[in-house]
């Protein structure tokens, strides 16, 4: 078969322009570690306090070292669960320092749920029998919205939060 | 074969039952999508208790399954039966597969509208359904694999009257779309079948997740492939009749088919990128062969402009861009067609950046990506499909496609282009903003940067109802080429290669060497990260039925 000699330029560069972009990806994959957020580890769904990490007094914010969290949450329809406050009510804004390294790591107890930080990179998807993580330098100051983005019921849109970075 | 006269009447009524379907389903499924963007506006509330996410079930499943899926088999009816033939045999299976899938779609619709299946259509489990809502779908499935047969045995029986001969190009490219369904339909069946349908019925506890939604994206992703090939068919094989050109290159068309037949199904994990369950290396893995299906439609976007190029020559244009002037801009057939390519080229670009590795960080989930399929789908698909109704709608009728037909479908394209702007424009930028997809109105406790989404949310409503007009245009429209329209003998475009052209390779219908590579690729793409999620599952889920607002 014939090709056209236009035809082999426009193939490529075109070519040429999808592995120079598979390579970034993958240097950035596999040399600087930024991989999608996929933390491999199980957990039962009907038991998540079993979890050290997900027991009623261990959810919400924790400061690991100086400017560096972790943050544990579990989500059920409809509510995100950061525990709660000294005065007993839940936790539904969470404060940090701006330029902190965060840890998210949440489960869920029933359905599918999404966890965004909306304006941030904070993004993934929170599986029944999975723990997830995704890990993001807040470096900007303001009020990022927490959105469910994985249809989980009739109440979906009523799941959010809100996490504060602040200027010390 | 005379060309130019219409298809056999028995033919066209079964391609025409096909087309019933799919306009009714496009009235449908158009006014939930109005429904929605009304929604999230804010200012609306359904009346009747309906809820938000039954219509938003409604309107996937319906455009997104049953609008396309009968189109297609209809319209692939259509091309086999002009290009190789159909037997009466081969009729009475075809009109089995439509009654086996109405009959899954009814069943499917009725639970949808009673609100007992409102789990959208990528099911979502452990949100649980109606049993009858997956015995639908299933019943559209095994439908479709009929239509699948039929396609196969007519070619397959035109190569046995005509062994020397190199099979119609259409015929060929039917064939290639109905493998990649097959093939990546076996998902979706395995899971209904096996985990969904047990499930629902309570005759098993649990259900395993991830292995539930790995076998919907190995047939989610393919899935649009099989919705964009039907558009490819038209733009190789039709439009360069209409533009009074010549096929490019034969051999390049049915190249780029084989290339989407290899790589369109082992790359079902890139919608799964931000899940927990999947080692990153194999998500990797997925995003190459990914990135391979653009390919193909590199070949395409090459392909068609040196058709546009070469037919506006042909007719005595020397510049250079001049050519693109002598198209036939005001032929419906070739606009409606023509917009849905351009549209093509954002939207291809925006679909590397959902498949790229980390950037999908960015947009996953949000209204970006319902943006981007209605670029896909909903613009580039759906015009195409316009602009073959054009034409098809009045050779199935017996009628012609007289000056008014093109009036109202250059209207209908301009209208339609419009509409589309506007709402696939606003839910880009929105979802770069973060606004979340398939969400129901929300303030989100009065959040700053809800405020700003639903400005947006009220640019959608804007383009929805626009959409919404354009979609009464083409119902009417639909309606005069069925029952008004002048009797006469209208052509079916088919598009003839250049008399000097070059010969064909006959490896291109090496249909075992092709769906062995096939085979192969995705047995590499799928079988140690499903092993993998399969050995390290954890305990599974039992079924929620309250959260969809079904106890």
């Amino acid at each position: 078969m014939h090709l056209h000699k236009y035809e082999k330029i426009w193939m490529f560069i075109g070519g040429g322009s999808l592995l120079a972009f598979l390579i970034v990806l993958g240097v950035g994959a596999f040399l600087q570690g930024t991989q999608p957020p996929s933390c491999l580890t199980t957990i039962d769904p009907t038991n998540v306090e079993a979890h050290e990490s997900f027991k009623q007094e261990n959810l919400g914010l924790q400061e690991m070292d100086d400017k560096s969290y972790v943050v544990n949450v579990v989500a059920s329809a409809f509510n995100y669960d950061f525990g709660t406050d000294e005065d007993g009510a839940p936790v539904k804004n969470i404060r940090i320092p701006v330029g902190s390294k965060v840890l998210f790591q949440g489960t869920t107890k029933d359905v599918i749920h999404g966890f965004e930080l909306a304006g941030t990179n904070a993004n993934m998807m929170l599986e029944p029998g999975y723990i997830n993580t995704v890990e993001v330098t807040l470096d900007n100051p303001g009020t990022y919205t927490l959105v469910c983005n994985e249809y989980c019921g009739t109440g979906h849109h009523f799941m959010t939060a809100s996490v504060e970075v602040y200027e010390e | 074969m005379d060309i130019k006269s219409a298809l056999p009447k028995k033919d066209a009524s079964l391609t025409m039952a096909h087309m019933w379907v799919a306009f009714i389903s496009l009235l449908i499924g158009g006014l939930m999508g109005l429904l929605q963007t009304f929604v999230r506006t804010g200012k609306i509330t359904l009346p009747f208790g309906i809820d938000y996410y039954q219509i938003l079930t409604v309107h996937g499943v319906i455009l997104a399954l049953v609008l396309t899926t009968f189109f297609i088999i209809g319209f692939q009816f259509a091309l086999m039966s002009k290009t190789v033939g159909m037997s009466d045999g081969q009729r009475k299976w075809g009109w089995i597969a439509f009654w086996i899938m109405l009959l899954g779609t009814t069943a499917t619709a009725i639970m949808i509208l009673l609100g007992k299946a409102s789990v959208l259509y990528t099911f979502y489990a452990p949100l649980a359904a109606h049993p009858i809502f997956y015995f639908g779908l299933t019943f559209v499935v095994v439908g479709s694999w009929v239509a699948c047969f039929v396609n196969f045995h007519q070619l397959f029986k035109w190569k046995k009257q005509n062994p020397r001969e190199k099979s119609p190009l259409l015929a060929f490219m039917v064939v290639i779309n109905m493998a990649i369904w097959f093939i990546a339909t076996l998902g979706v069946a395995a899971t209904v079948l096996i985990q969904f349908i047990p499930w629902s019925l309570g005759l098993v506890d649990e259900i395993n997740i991830l292995v539930s939604r790995t076998l919907f994206w190995y047939f989610g992703h393919p899935l649009v492939y099989f919705w964009l090939l039907p558009a490819y068919m038209a733009w190789y094989g039709i439009i360069p009749k209409i533009i009074g050109g010549k096929i490019f290159s034969d051999g390049l068309a049915r190249l780029a088919f084989i290339l989407f037949l290899l790589f369109s199904i082992p790359v079902g994990f890139h919608h799964q990128l931000l899940e927990p369950g999947i080692d990153p290396f194999w998500k990797y893995i997925q995003v190459v062969l990914t990135f391979a299906v653009a390919i193909p439609s590199l070949l395409t976007a090459f392909s068609m402009f040196a058709v546009f190029e070469s037919a506006g020559r042909a007719k005595g244009e020397r510049s250079l861009f001049g050519w693109f002037k002598a198209l036939p801009w005001k032929d419906v057939r070739f606009l409606a067609p023509m917009i849905g390519m351009i549209a093509f080229i954002p939207a291809g670009a925006g679909g590397l950046v959902n498949a790229s590795n980390q950037l999908n960080l960015v947009v996953h989930n949000t209204i970006w990506v319902t943006g981007h399929f209605h670029l896909t789908l909903a613009t580039t698909v759906i015009l195409t499909f316009f602009g073959i109704s054009y034409w098809l709608i009045p050779v199935l009728t017996g009628r012609k496609l007289d000056a008014k037909t093109n009036r109202l479908g250059i209207m209908q394209t301009i209208v339609w282009s419009l509409g589309m702007f506007i709402m696939s424009g606003s839910m880009h930028i929105a979802g770069l903003l973060g606004a979340p997809r398939r969400s129901s109105f929300s303030e989100y406790n009065g959040s700053e940067q809800a405020v700003e989404w639903i400005g947006y949310q009220y640019a959608q409503a804007i383009g929805g109802s626009i959409l919404f007009i354009g979609i009464l245009l083409m119902m009417y429209t639909f309606f005069y080429m069925t029952f008004s329209a002048p009797k006469g003998i209208e052509e079916f475009p088919i598009a003839e290669e250049e008399l000097n052209a070059d010969t064909t390779p006959t490896i291109f219908e090496n249909w075992r060497l092709w769906i062995g590579i096939a085979v192969v690729l995705i047995a590499f793409a799928y079988t140690i990260p499903f092993i993998d999620i399969i050995q390290n599952s954890p305990p599974g889920a039992p079924p929620f039925q309250w959260p969809i607002g079904n106890s």
